[in-house]
C-alpha cells in the first residue's frame, strides 16, 4: 500500500489560460538542442552547418565527461549553430526532412541486460542526459550509485500539464522505462504521484517501483520534496531523477531501438486564445503554436512555468526537459500608484490586498512587472509559509550570499534546488533574485567539490 | 496622472548618470517610485511577482499607527485642558494636540528622510521605505513638549547609528525609532521624565504623574483606573497611552500578516507572567499592589509590544525564536518597572535589550535544526 504525504506549506498560484485537454499535432518544421539547458555542461560540437543527420545522431558531446552524447531529435539537416558572447554555444538548429529517419540502436530485453549495457545504450542515443542528479541539478553519473530514483508522475506549478493525458496509451513504455531505471540504482525506483489528481492506469499500476502519493498546494509536485518526506538526502548522497515523459523515452529506446523524442507540451497563459496539447517533438519550434494563437500586444515566451521556466523568443524552441510553454504579458509599464491601491485585481500571497480576502481562488493575469524596487531583506518570517521543508530558507540564502559553504551544508542546502525557492522568490517583498542565488551557491560548492 | 508622467520622464535624463542634477539622483527616484511603481521587469528567476513590495508593507504599518496617532493627538488637548480645568470639546482639544504633533513630525520625517536619500545617493541603492514607519513612530513615543533641537540630534543619531552604519533598512541590529527615544532618555533625562513632561503646557498645581510615575513612588492609590488607562485617557507619551487603538492598529497588522502575533502574542504573555510571580512573591508593596493584568495597559507596554517588538528586521526571524524573544521581552519590561528604582518604565530597554540578543536565540533554533540534520547522518552510519 503507498504511503500518502500531506504537503501543508506552499502557494497554489492560480492563473488564466489553463490547456483545453485535447493534442493536436504541432508539425514543427525546426528543431533545436539548446547547450545552456544542461547545467554544467561544457558542449564541444560533432556536427557543423549543412550536416544531415538522423534522430539519435550526436551533435555535441560534454567536454569533460565524453561519454555523455546530445543527438538529434528528428532527422534533417543541421542549419545552424547559434553562438553567443565569448562563442558560447547556445542552440544547434536542425530542419526535419520530415523522413523521420533514425539510426538503431538495437532493440533489446531490459530484463536480459545488466547495468552496463543498460547505460551503454543510454549514452549511445543521447538518452541519459534525461537523468539529472541531486544535488546540484546536472546530468547524472553512472560511476555513482544513487541510493534511490525518482520519478515525477505530476506537477503543481502554475498551469502544468496534467501528465495523465501526455502518458495516455503509453503503458509499455513506461513501464520498460521504469524496468530499465530500476536496474541503475541498487535502491528503490519512487514513482510519485499526486493523491487526488493522478487516475491513469499506466501510473497507478506501474509495477517494479514504489508509488508513493502527495497531497498538497505547490511544491508539493517538486523532487526536493518528495525526496525530503521519503528519502532526505545526506551529504556525500546522490538520488537521481526524471520525468514521466522521459521514461517513456527510455522505455521506448529498448522497445524500438530508437531514440523517439515524441513530446507532448502544453501551451498555456493568459496571451493565448486556445490553450491546448500539442504533440511533437524534443525542442521544437513554438512559432507553429502561437501564430494566430495569441492575443496582441507585448508577451513574454516562457519554456516551462512562470516559476522556473526560461524566456525565449517568439521563434525559440522548447526547453530540453520542458513539457509546457507559457506566454503571460509584459509588465514594462508605469503603474500610477500601483503600491497604494486596494488591490483588487493583483495577485499576492500577502493579505495586504483585498483580492486575496475577496477572491481567494479568483484566476489571475499576471504580468511580469516586478512591482516595486529592490530592498534588503525585511519581511524576515515570510518565507517560511511556501517552503515546506526543515530548513531556514533565509538564514541559508545568507550563508550562500557570504559564500560560507560549511554553513551552507549545515543548513541543508544538498536537500534543495533553486526551483525549490522559486515561490519565496515570487513572494519576497524584497524583490530579490533568490533562484540565482541559491543556484550560485549551488555552483559553489559544486566546484569545490570536484 | 498622463501628464504627470510625461513631466517625469522628460526629467529623468537630468537626474540619470551625467545629467545635470545627477547628485539628486536618489531623491528623484524616489520621488517618481512614491507616484509610479517603475515598470522594471523580472530578468532572472521566476517570471511573475507578488504585487507586494516594501512602499505596500510600510503603508500597511502606517495605517496600523493612524488610530492611536489620532488619539494621541486628542489626548494631549485633553490633557492640556483637564490640568486648567477646562473642556473646551473634542475638535479644540484634537486640534491643539494636532499643532503639537505636527512640527514634531515634520521635524521627524525632514531631519531623517533628509539623511536616508543623503545615504541612498552616496550608496548608490535606492531610498528605503523603512523610515516611512520610523518617522511617524518617533513622534508617538516622546512627550508632546520635546525640544526641536533635541528631536533633530536623536533622529540622526538614529538614522545614522542605528541603521545606516549597519548598511541601511534591513541589516541593523536595533530598532532605530526606539533608539532615538533611548538617545533622548539618556542624553536629555530631564525632557523625557519625571512628572512634568507628559502633559503638554501643565499647569503648574496639577500632577503630571503618568501611572507609572505614581506606581513608582508609592502611590498606588493615585493610579487611574483601569478603563481610563485601557481607554488612554492618561498622561505619557504622545501616541502610546490608548491600549484600545492600539490593539485596533494590532488587529490590522495581524489580518493582513505584516505584523507577527507570535510576537505580539508572546509579549504579553511575558509580561502577565512576570507580573503573576511578583504578585505571588510580593516582596514590596508594588508586587502586591498592581494586579498584573495592570502591567499590560500602563505605559508603553501595548505600544511595544505591538508596533516595536514586532519589527521584523531587528526581532528574531525563526517561529520558535519569536516566542522566546516576545516573551522575554514582556518578562524584562515588567522586572526593570518593578525592581529597579530608576525607571519607572521598561518597555524600551527590554525591546532594545532583546533586539541585542535575538541573533542569539536565533542562531539556537539554528542549531537545533542543523544538529537534527546530523542526527539524520549518524542514524543512517549506525544502521
Amino acid at each position: 500500500m503507498s504511503t500518502t504525504y500531506k504537503i501543508k506549506k506552499g502557494l497554489d498560484i492560480k492563473l488564466l489560460g489553463e490547456a483545453e485537454k485535447t493534442v493536436v499535432d504541432l508539425n514543427a518544421k525546426r528543431f533545436a538542442i539548446k547547450p545552456p539547458d544542461f547545467l554544467g555542461c561544457f558542449p564541444k560540437m560533432l556536427v557543423k552547418e549543412g550536416d544531415e543527420v538522423k534522430a539519435g545522431t550526436p551533435l555535441f558531446f560534454h567536454k569533460y565527461r565524453e561519454e555523455v552524447k546530445f543527438t538529434s531529435p528528428v532527422s534533417g539537416k543541421v542549419i545552424e549553430i547559434v553562438r553567443g558572447a565569448k562563442r558560447k554555444l547556445l542552440q544547434v538548429v536542425i530542419e526535419t526532412d520530415g523522413k523521420n529517419e533514425a539510426i538503431d540502436f538495437g532493440k533489446a530485453d531490459i530484463s536480459s541486460l545488466d547495468r552496463e549495457a543498460i547505460v551503454e545504450k543510454l549514452f549511445a542515443s543521447g538518452v541519459w542526459p534525461m537523468i539529472r542528479q541531486r544535488p546540484y541539478a546536472v546530468i547524472a553519473d553512472p560511476k555513482d550509485d544513487p541510493k534511490a530514483i525518482f520519478v515525477s508522475a505530476f506537477d503543481t506549478s502554475p498551469l502544468a500539464p496534467d501528465f495523465d493525458l501526455i502518458v495516455h496509451d503509453h503503458g509499455k513504455e513506461f513501464q520498460a522505462g521504469l524496468d530499465a531505471l530500476a536496474k541503475l540504482t541498487s535502491g528503490k525506483v519512487h514513482l510519485n504521484i499526486d493523491d487526488k489528481n493522478t487516475t491513469s492506469k499506466v501510473f497507478l499500476n506501474s509495477k517494479n517501483v514504489q508509488i508513493n502519493r502527495f497531497s498538497g498546494p505547490h511544491p508539493a509536485g517538486n523532487v526536493s520534496v518528495h525526496v525530503s518526506r521519503i528519502d532526505p538526502i545526506n551529504k556525500g548522497e546522490i538520488i537521481w531523477h526524471t520525468g514521466s515523459q522521459e521514461v517513456i523515452t527510455i522505455g521506448k529506446l529498448f522497445l524500438e531501438g530508437k531514440f523517439n523524442s515524441q513530446r507532448v507540451v502544453a501551451l498555456v497563459g493568459s496571451e493565448i486564445l486556445r490553450p491546448k496539447y500539442y504533440k511533437t517533438h524534443i525542442g521544437a519550434r513554438i512559432v507553429n503554436m502561437i501564430s494566430g494563437n495569441e492575443t496582441g500586444g507585448n508577451n513574454r515566451y516562457i519554456s516551462g512555468n512562470v516559476l522556473t521556466g526560461t524566456k525565449i523568443e517568439k521563434d525559440g524552441f522548447i526547453g530540453f526537459y520542458d513539457s509546457m510553454i507559457t506566454v503571460i504579458p509584459e509588465g514594462n509599464h508605469y503603474e500610477f500608484f500601483g503600491w497604494l491601491k486596494p488591490g483588487l485585481n493583483k495577485f499576492s500571497f500577502s493579505h495586504t490586498f483585498l483580492s486575496r480576502w475577496l477572491t481567494p481562488n479568483k484566476k489571475f493575469r499576471v504580468d511580469t512587472n516586478l512591482h516595486g524596487g529592490v530592498r534588503g531583506y525585511v519581511m524576515t518570517g515570510k518565507m517560511d509559509q511556501v517552503f515546506p521543508f526543515d530548513i531556514y530558507p533565509l538564514f541559508l540564502i545568507k550563508a550562500i550570499l557570504a559564500e560560507d559553504i560549511d554553513l551552507m551544508e549545515n543548513l541543508g542546502i544538498y536537500e534543495i534546488d533553486a526551483e525549490d525557492f522559486a515561490l519565496c522568490e515570487v513572494i519576497d517583498t524584497s524583490k530579490t533574485e533568490i533562484q540565482e542565488i541559491v543556484r550560485n551557491g549551488l555552483e559553489l560548492i559544486r566546484k569545490e567539490m570536484s | 496622472m498622463k501628464a504627470l508622467r510625461n513631466l517625469l520622464d522628460k526629467q529623468k535624463p537630468h537626474f540619470e548618470q551625467g545629467g545635470k542634477f545627477e547628485k539628486l539622483h536618489s531623491l528623484f527616484d524616489a520621488m517618481e517610485t512614491l507616484f509610479f511603481v517603475p515598470n522594471r521587469v523580472t530578468t532572472s528567476g521566476a517570471h511573475i511577482r507578488d504585487a507586494i513590495d516594501m512602499k505596500r508593507t510600510m503603508i500597511v504599518v502606517f495605517i496600523a499607527l493612524l488610530p492611536a496617532l489620532f488619539f494621541g493627538m486628542w489626548n494631549i488637548g485633553y490633557q492640556h485642558f483637564l490640568s486648567f480645568g477646562e473642556n473646551p470639546g473634542n475638535w479644540p482639544m484634537f486640534w491643539y494636540g494636532f499643532l503639537k504633533m505636527l512640527p514634531i513630525i515634520i521635524v521627524t520625517y525632514v531631519v531623517g528622510l533628509g539623511l536616508e536619500i543623503m545615504f541612498a545617493q552616496i550608496r548608490g541603492h535606492d531610498v528605503n521605505e523603512g523610515f516611512f514607519v520610523s518617522g511617524l513612530l518617533i513622534p508617538m513615543i516622546v512627550p508632546p513638549d520635546i525640544p526641536l533641537w533635541q528631536l533633530t540630534l536623536a533622529v540622526a543619531f538614529a538614522v545614522i547609528f542605528g541603521k545606516e552604519v549597519f548598511g541601511g533598512t534591513g541589516m541593523n541590529i536595533m530598532n532605530p525609532a526606539l533608539l532615538a527615544r533611548a538617545f533622548l532618555f539618556f542624553a536629555y533625562p530631564a525632557n523625557i521624565s519625571g512628572d512634568k513632561v507628559w502633559i503638554a503646557d501643565k499647569a503648574d498645581a496639577f500632577s503630571g504623574a503618568t501611572p507609572l510615575g505614581h506606581a513608582l513612588t508609592g502611590h498606588f492609590d493615585q493610579i487611574p483606573s483601569a478603563y481610563n488607562m485601557f481607554m488612554g485617557f492618561i498622561p505619557g507619551s504622545n501616541g502610546e497611552t490608548s491600549t484600545l487603538m492600539i490593539l485596533i492598529g494590532a488587529l490590522f497588522l495581524i489580518i493582513t500578516g505584516i505584523g507577527n502575533w507570535r510576537v505580539i502574542l508572546s509579549v504579553f504573555a511575558g509580561g502577565y507572567v512576570m507580573g503573576l510571580i511578583f504578585n505571588w512573591a510580593g516582596a514590596n508593596d508594588y508586587m502586591t499592589q498592581v494586579p498584573a493584568w495592570e502591567h499590560l495597559i500602563m505605559g508603553g507596554f501595548a505600544f511595544g509590544a505591538v508596533f516595536m517588538a514586532t519589527d521584523p528586521v531587528t526581532a528574531a526571524q525563526t517561529s520558535k525564536g519569536m516566542y522566546i524573544y516576545g516573551f522575554l521581552i514582556g518578562v524584562m519590561a515588567v522586572l526593570i518597572r518593578v525592581v529597579n528604582p530608576g525607571y519607572p518604565e521598561g518597555m524600551m530597554l527590554a525591546i532594545l535589550l532583546m533586539n541585542v540578543f535575538a541573533p542569539l536565540i536565533d542562531h539556537y533554533v539554528v542549531v537545533a535544526n542543523i544538529k537534527r540534520r546530523l542526527k539524520r547522518v549518524k542514524l543512517q552510519v549506525n544502521n
